[in-house]
């Protein structure tokens, strides 16, 4: 065999210091994504990728977002102490009804099925138009 | 030429079993299915194989034709760019690790894992335009060591089984 013991062993501390090395760069990384984390202003309600509503998350909403043929598909959403989610809706998944409220900035609920995303923005991000292509 | 031929059908039969693992774990369903790409990466455990039985030539070989016939059989262009970017980036860190000898197939396969996830994120970044993504791969790193260590150690207990294949 061309491994002996000793070179095993070697190996193997070398295993796990490469696994708690990676895992420390990904824990510094999420702690410093949360450290540059800042509270947002409002909420942008996009849908197929267009603002249609902009609510401001100091106020409380309860307002349900109509998309698709008639109108028929629903997504209800809440804005309560600083906080905007979707209480329900009538996608058939529910991915958008079961994730957490969000409140800052760059935070987004999306809802693939219905094409509607919701997303805390800044105050100073202002309705922008999206970027040109070059 | 005997042992030519033997080589060439002993990687045809690999690559095959690399895409039966690959079907395997695209039919079991998602763990967590908020966070799209947490897997555990059984194809990889065939790859580690032909990385230290065959070397790096062959190990490429298999995982290039897996990624094409996967893409060919359950998917498209789109999941091709994903893969492939994955595929590539973790075969060159795999192979520059197995290089420089200092780390076991776990250690291997653990890099193999995190730069897999880095590959489909980086493409992830490019076609969605939205560097937020970078927090999922920060997840996504933990998975993949995780997920790299269980492919690392099926990987080398597969390896001292199969000591017959060495060529």
């Amino acid at each position: 065999m061309e491994n002996n013991r000793s070179s095993q062993k070697r190996k193997l501390k070398n295993d796990i210091v490469l696994a708690v090395v990676i895992v420390v760069i990904a824990m510094a990384g999420l702690l410093l994504f949360n450290f540059l984390k800042t509270p947002g202003d409002f909420v942008s309600v996009k849908i197929d990728g267009v603002e249609k509503y902009r609510y401001s998350l100091s106020e409380n909403v309860d307002t349900v977002i109509y998309t698709g043929k008639d109108n028929k598909q629903e997504n209800r959403i809440v804005i309560k102490d600083g906080k905007a989610s979707v209480v329900s809706a009538t996608c058939p998944d529910k991915i958008c009804v079961g994730h957490r409220e969000i409140s800052m900035v760059n935070e987004s609920i999306v809802c693939l099925p219905h094409k509607v995303v919701v997303e805390i923005v800044s105050a100073d991000s202002g309705a922008k138009e999206p970027d040109l292509v070059v | 030429m005997k042992s030519k031929t033997k080589k060439i059908a002993i990687l045809g039969v690999l690559t095959s079993v690399a895409l039966v693992l690959s079907y395997l774990e695209a039919i079991i369903p998602p763990i967590y299915s908020a966070v799209p790409g947490i897997k555990v990466g059984l194809p990889n455990i065939v790859i580690i194989l032909v990385l230290y039985r065959f070397g790096f030539k062959q190990a490429i070989s298999v995982s290039l034709m897996r990624v094409f016939i996967v893409a060919l059989l359950f998917g498209n262009a789109m999941t091709l760019a994903y893969s492939l970017s994955g595929a590539i980036l973790s075969l060159l860190a795999m192979v520059l690790f197995r290089r420089i000898d200092k780390f076991s197939q776990v250690g291997v396969s653990i890099i193999g894992g995190v730069m897999h996830n880095l590959g489909q994120v980086l493409v992830a970044i490019v076609l969605l335009h939205s560097t937020l993504i970078g927090y999922y791969m920060l997840i996504l790193t933990f998975t993949g060591t995780l997920a790299g260590v269980v492919v690392g150690i099926a990987g080398s207990l597969l390896i001292r089984r199969l000591e017959k294949l060495k060529m």
